[in-house]
């Protein structure tokens, strides 16, 4: 695969009914009507781009991958490999080698909490903030509870922001990562990364950013970011579950510990020692998920082919539409209101609980998630028990923004 | 025909009135609100049924041999359903609840139109009534 191959292409705007046409599951019914899917914060659908790939990969080219001599062998390391080569472009990365293929976003975390905080100790501390999913709160109290190392957490504003002033006083010379998302899944606030790897660098402090909430809805530039570590998933980007990226500085990723032992991650294993692979292979033992891999691939060339200035200015519209017709709605309280946020909405309407806000939306064939979306003591913060999401994403239309402002109107008369 | 069987029998053709799910859902919420309320102190932990998306406390009670539960819910759906199952249950031996299969809530054509989330939720508060019930069936028969 050529990672020049598809640049974004912005001389034609791409038609939104021919880009849902192209999701088979937004033409799933539910309940009798046509789902009006807005939970793509927790998993995106898949285009027929990536679905056909997927297929033609195993009809046509499945084999293992790496070290096989025969043909449909090197069809799939060549595809495999080539799907790393896309990612790298995709996120800028200067060197494939960068390019880590692990489940997704969690096994990201957790495989650098094992390898990379395995130097971490007593009097150590890694910087998270409180509106991390758990993802990126359990892996390293996990690690917390093995080398002592202290969890140190950035408050959250009442908008939604992350506290910059009180980041910078946790900031010392015993902080050994920064691990923060880059945009929040229960907010959709975008954090100013750019300052915090500034900040943290200028004590030498290594950066984690959690993107799995920022790669579907902008380009990023990791080189260009400075930023050590990231991770994504690729299930929320438009391609299939059970495959993510972890990227890291290829110094770093040199230095650490593998992770998993097995085939693949080795040079050579004898009783006497066992000498290990280069990045990336060292940190992928086993069999990996290759059709996974070559699906997110072909979601990265989804994305671009659509052209980000599109996606971007759509999902824009669709987040002040949204906002706008939600507002109207009597009693209905938007958590998170950061002046930069990408497209999702959370909210409570008076003292109905998202519970059953969101099973009378699901009876009218809207999808919406409740709950606390997996960041617990954001809620706490907030003092509330979780919240209604709608998270939006390119193939939403303003009219299935109607029916869920509809549909919340009869929810809040039918629980009132 | 059991008392409870009963009491399920004319649940189902109560909800038969209804063809429209909002209409099925709205008397799912009208229940719950007529709902007695639990007395002080068993909004805890300690009465809290996990497994249940929204909280939920069931508050164990009886009535010489019969059992006697009150509950509560934060969501009105939630509350709603368990209205359901206590008038079913309330007033009937305990005997007989511990052993109750409950199924009543298949016909009512509620139980497969539940999340997954709320059906394990369901399941727990069924489970629960069904434990309460039986240690208050082995109580009356060791003091009889």
């Amino acid at each position: 695969m050529n990672p020049t191959a598809a640049k974004p292409n912005t001389a034609q705007t791409p038609d939104l009914d021919l880009v849902r046409a192209a999701f088979p599951a937004l033409q799933t019914e539910v309940h009798g009507h046509q789902v009006a899917y807005f939970d793509n914060a927790a998993t995106s659908q898949k285009p027929r781009a990536v679905l056909d790939r997927i297929d033609r990969y195993y009809c046509e080219e499945n084999a293992n991958v790496h070290r096989g001599v025969h043909t449909m062998s090197q069809l799939a390391t060549e595809a495999y490999e080539g799907a790393r080569e896309r990612l790298a472009s995709f996120l800028g990365a200067s060197s494939s080698r960068q390019i880590i293929f692990t489940r997704g976003a969690t096994e990201a975390i957790n495989l650098l909490a094992a390898s990379f905080g395995a130097s971490f100790g007593a009097g150590d501390e890694i910087i998270v903030s409180a509106m991390e999913h758990h993802a990126n709160i359990v892996p390293w109290q996990l690690l917390s509870e093995r080398t002592g190392v202290k969890l140190r957490v950035v408050p959250v504003t009442d908008d939604g922001e992350l506290d910059i002033e009180e980041f910078r006083i946790l900031l010392n010379d015993r902080t050994r990562l920064v691990a923060l998302v880059h945009v929040s899944n229960s907010l959709g606030t975008i954090n100013p990364v750019r300052r915090i790897i500034a900040d943290a660098h200028g004590l030498g402090i290594p950066v984690l950013l959690d993107g799995a909430q920022a790669t579907p809805h902008a380009p990023v530039n990791l080189k260009e970011l400075d930023v050590d570590f990231y991770c994504l998933s690729s299930h929320k980007m438009f391609g299939p579950t059970g495959v993510g990226v972890l990227y890291g500085k290829a110094e770093l990723l040199e230095s650490m510990p593998p992770w998993q032992g097995g085939g693949d991650m080795i040079e050579e294993v004898s009783f006497s020692g066992t000498t290990f692979n280069e990045i990336p292979h060292k940190f992928e033992a086993g069999t990996p998920n290759i059709a996974g891999a070559i699906g997110m691939a072909a979601a990265a060339d989804y994305l671009e082919s659509l052209g980000w200035s599109w996606i971007q200015q759509q999902e824009l519209d669709l987040l002040e539409y949204a906002t706008a017709q939600l507002s109207q709605i009597d009693g209905l309280r938007i958590i998170g209101t950061a002046p930069k946020k990408a497209a999702v909405i959370s909210f409570l309407i008076g003292a109905t609980h998202p519970y059953d806000v969101g099973s009378v939306l699901d009876r009218l064939g809207i999808a919406v998630r409740t709950g606390h979306h997996c960041t617990q003591p954001l809620m706490k913060h907030y003092g509330i028990p979780g919240t209604v999401r709608a998270s939006f994403t390119f193939y939403n239309s303003r009219s299935e923004i109607d029916r869920l402002a509809e549909g919340l109107q009869r929810a809040a008369q039918m629980l009132a | 025909m059991s008392v409870l069987n009963q009491r399920a029998q004319a649940l189902v053709e109560e909800f038969e009135l209804f063809d429209d799910w909002m209409d099925r859902y709205q008397h799912v919420i009208d229940l719950g609100k007529e709902l007695a309320p639990i007395d002080e102190g068993f909004r805890t932990n300690d009465y809290r049924i996990h497994g249940c998306q929204s909280q939920v406390w069931l508050q164990p009670g009886q009535n010489d041999s019969n059992v006697q539960f009150r509950a509560d819910s934060d969501a009105q759906i939630t509350k709603g359903l368990i209205a359901i199952l206590l008038r079913v249950v309330n007033d009937a031996p305990a005997l007989e609840v511990a052993s109750a299969d409950l199924a009543f809530l298949d016909q009512l054509e509620l139980k497969e139109h539940l999340s997954p989330t709320r059906k394990n939720g369901l399941d727990a508060m069924i489970k629960q009534i069904r434990l309460y019930a039986g240690a208050m069936a082995a109580r009356s028969s060791q003091s009889s």
